[in-house]
Formats: structure tokens, sequence, C-alpha cells
């Protein structure tokens, strides 16, 4: 059974309809690239699926259970909203690092946070809390970022920003992890590293959603591509052969543009 | 008459200091309150607040102070201040309360509004709480943003107090104008403005020292 399944997703700021009928499935352990256009609507696709935007329409399903219906709204408590939501986890285009805290404490805080909630908090404290360290220095070594622990977002690079962001979104476990244009800030000597880390990120088999600019590193990376315009999915299918041979008149003429840049 | 100026000072300052800590104590709250409600997303309360913080920005403090001490006792008959000095000091304070908690409040929101609303965002994509959101992550970010024009704002606040001299407060300079008035001697006002500098001097390094700890981040 697919991990993910969005139906017939649709969304308007007032009447500007950003979002058209979506519908499209995730397998576990898959990754998906979303392609397209500006104002294709591909981040408030990814910010629906974060609960940072309502879906005007349509459904959304994890692990077969509705986490969204816009058929049957329900009055929602911030909890519920908040357990919903750690299905899901997002690498913004811009970080949003928390600057007053070091890479570690960024990547630590909301576990700590969760941890509170626990019922052997106040008799485990220490044990927990230093377990989340472990885990959070773990994630960070994941990203190359060993030595950097204690930096404030300040002093680290564009780049190396970018990785804490992806290791702070990794350490609720997810499970699914939504980029969206996590290369699109950087310079063009710093998407590198990033793309490497979501690569080795896609080799161990994390269930992804990436929006991207990189047609190179979609075709190479995902298992499955998504092409978007104006709000619709023009085409979706197998990664390579979205790249390599799309079925769209729209999706070649989209591509041409890359190809020749 | 050097010692008995600086003891009729030093008891001017006794009642500016309590008008400072009060009004202080009392306004920062009160203007997060109006910060967060005029920078929130309730329409009809941002509304109330402007208009209110337009009101009070936009007259005298020395003519709300003379409103707040003399007006209920106009009003209802009798005077709600007791006429001794803690009245006088307690309508100061009132007065003071309400005008620089708009002042805050103004300060408030733009450090409310001045953080990224990413940062909002990505607390909330993380599962953490309104209030997890905003005492974690948002409130140390708008502390550092509202420092500088806050201390600026306070240091207004202490020659402000000045003004409760119109209510009969005997504070500072209230004090040092009693020599002049009485011993026909001006010194003592000159004396008065040391105090004032020695107060404002310290508050500055304060606010330095507060600034230098918020400098670890941008
Ligand atoms: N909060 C909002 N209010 C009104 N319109 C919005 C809002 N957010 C997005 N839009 C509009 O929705 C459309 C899709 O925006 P979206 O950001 O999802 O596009 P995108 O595919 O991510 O584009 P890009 O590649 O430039 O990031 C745009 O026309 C945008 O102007
Ligand atoms: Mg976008």
């Amino acid at each position: 059974m697919a991990i993910l399944e969005v139906k017939n997703i649709g969304k308007h700021f007032g009447s500007t309809e950003v979002l058209k009928d979506v519908s499209f499935s995730l397998e576990e352990g898959n990754a998906l690239a979303i392609i397209g256009s500006s104002g294709s609507g591909k981040t408030t696709l990814l910010r629906c699926l974060n609960f940072l935007e309502k879906p005007s329409q349509g459904e959304i399903l994890v692990k077969g259970n509705a986490v969204f219906d816009a058929s049957r709204p329900v009055k929602m408590s911030e909890q519920e909203l908040r357990r919903k939501r750690l299905h899901f986890g997002l690498v913004f285009q811009a970080f949003h690092l928390f600057p007053q805290y070091t890479a570690l404490e960024n990547v630590t805080l909301a576990e700590k946070l969760l941890a509170q909630e626990r019922e052997d908090f106040k008799s485990n404290k220490k044990q927990i809390l230093e377990e989340i360290t472990e885990h959070g220095n773990a994630l960070l070594a994941q990203m190359g970022l060993a030595d950097r622990a204690a930096h404030y977002p300040h002093q680290l690079s564009g780049g190396q920003q970018q990785r804490v962001a992806i290791a702070r979104a990794l350490a609720l476990k997810p499970d699914i992890l939504c980029f969206d244009e996590p290369t699109s800030a950087l310079d063009p000597e710093l998407t590198g590293e990033v793309l490497k880390v979501i690569r080795g990120l896609a080799e161990q088999k994390t269930t992804m959603i990436i929006v991207t600019h990189e047609m190179a590193f979609a075709r190479d990376v995902a298992d499955q591509i998504i092409f978007m315009d104006e709000g619709y999915i023009v085409e979706q299918g197998d990664a390579k052969q979205v790249i390599d041979n799309p079925k769209e008149e729209r999706t070649r003429r989209f591509l041409s543009r890359y190809s020749q840049g | 008459m050097f010692g008995a100026v600086t003891l009729e000072l030093m008891k001017g300052l006794w009642t500016t200091i309590q008008i400072f800590l009060l009004t202080l104590i009392f306004s920062l709250p009160l203007g997060l309150i109006l910060g967060v409600g005029s920078a929130g997303r309730w329409k009809i309360l941002k509304r109330v607040i402007q208009v209110f913080v337009w009101i009070i920005r936009g007259t005298p403090l020395m003519l709300q102070l003379i409103i707040i001490f003399y007006g209920p006792g106009l009003w209802l008959g009798h005077n709600i201040w007791s006429g001794n000095e803690a009245g006088r000091i307690t309508a100061t304070v009132v007065a003071f309360v309400i005008n620089y908690a708009c002042y805050f409040s103004v300060i408030f929101r733009g450090g409310i509004e001045g953080v990224p609303v990413g940062q909002r965002e990505a607390g909330q994509v993380l599962g953490m709480t309104k209030s997890q959101i905003f005492f974690q992550i948002t409130l140390l970010q708008m502390v550092k943003r509202v420092v500088p024009p806050m201390s600026n704002e306070i240091i207004t606040l202490v020659k402000d107090t000045s003004l409760a001299r119109i209510i009969a407060a005997y504070e500072l300079t209230f004090a040092g104008f009693s020599f002049m008035k009485s011993a026909g001697i001006t010194w003592p006002l000159f004396y008065t403005g040391v105090f004032y500098l020695a107060f404002i001097g310290i508050l500055t390094l304060l606010f330095n020292y507060i600034e230098k700890k918020l400098d670890y981040f941008r």
C-alpha cells in the first residue's frame, strides 16, 4: 500500500486557483521529484501536505488513514494537528534555521520539546536528553557536519545551513520528508554538497518529495517525477521516462528550456 | 547646605525611582499584550488598539496625567487617589503605565512582525505548539529586535517622571526646584541634572550589556 495518497487536492487563494485536482501516490522508500515552472503550485502543494495551507478540496491519506479530508471538515485540536503534522517533514528553500540556537540545538529542539510529553520524562530526564543529543550529533555527522555542531547559523555557509535544516527535519523521523527547492537559495558551488546529502538519503530509502529545478538530479535520484503546470499535474511517471521521453508536449517544452540552459 | 540639598534630592530620587520601576513593571507586560493584539489576526481588536494607541500617543502625557489625577474627583465627587504622596505616585504610575504601554506596544509589534514568518512555520512543521513557538523561537528574536528602541523609550521615561511635579508629587525635579523657591539658589538645579545623568548613565551601561549579550546571533 502506498504510504501517501493525495486525492483530488484543490487549493484557491481568493479567486485564484493554485492547485487543481492534484492526485498522486507515493510508495514507501521512494523518492518523488516535482518539477514545473514558477508559479505552477509546487510550493503550495508541499505546504498543503505540511498543514501550512488548508486545501479547499480533496483528501490526503498517510498509510491508508485520512489525515485531511476537505469533505469532512473537523475541528482538530492543536494536539491532533501536531500529531498529523509529524507524518511530514519540510525543508524550506530559505532554510529557516533558528538563529539563536546552535546547529545541534536546531536539530534537537523539537525532539526535546516533544519528549517533555513522555510519561517517563521526569524520571528519566537526563537519559532521554542525552539520547536526543546523541541522535542530533549522529544526524549532523551524517550530514558531514560533525565539527559544526556548536556553530550558530550565521557562522555557517548556505550549504551547511541547509544541511543542518535537513538534519533538523530528519530528527523527528517523518514518514515523508519534503524538500522545497533545497538548493535554489544557494550559490552554484554549494548546491553539490546538499544534493549529495539528499542522494544519500535516497540510497537509504528515505521516502521523499523533492521540488527541484535540478533536472539531472531529479532524473538520477527520484523514482517518479511529477510535472506541474498552472496548478495541474500535466504528467507523472517513472523519473527517467519523464525526463528522457516525456509524453506531453508541455513537458517537452518545459524540459527543452532546461537542456538548452 | 550641600548635605541638605543632597538629602532632599535623594528623597526626590526615591519617588522618581518608584515611578520609574512601577511604570516599567506594569507597562512592559501590558505593552506586550497590546503589541501581540495589534500584530494578531483579530481585526476588531487590532482596530480598537490602534485607535487607543493613536489617542494616547497623540496627546501630551502631562495632559493625561492631569486628567487621571483630577478627573475622578470631579466626575465622582470624591478623589479616588488619597491626597498624600502615595496617592500622587499611584496616579502618576497609572497615567504612565497607560502611556508607556502604548509606546511599548508599537515597539513590540514591530518586534513581532520583524521575525520572519518562516521561523514560525519551521516551528509548526516540527510539531511545536503555539506557545512553544512563541517562547522557544520568536521571543528571543523579538527581544533582540526591540532592545535598541526600547532603551530609547526607557531613557525617555526617566526624564518624563519629572512631569509628576504637575500633580505635586515630590520627585527629583521638584526637589531640586524647591531650593530655588525657598533659598533662591540655582545650583541645586544643576546638581539635580547630575542625578538624572547618573541614572541614565547606569541604564545605558545596562542596555549596552544586554545588546552585547544578544550579539551571539543574527
Ligand atoms: N498566500 C498566497 N496568497 C495568494 N496567492 C498565493 C499565495 N501563495 C501562493 N500564491 C500564488 O499561487 C501560485 C502558485 O505559487 P507557488 O508558490 O505554489 O508556486 P511554485 O510552483 O512553488 O513557484 P516557484 O517555482 O516560483 O517557487 C502563484 O501564482 C502564487 O502567486
Ligand atoms: Mg516554490
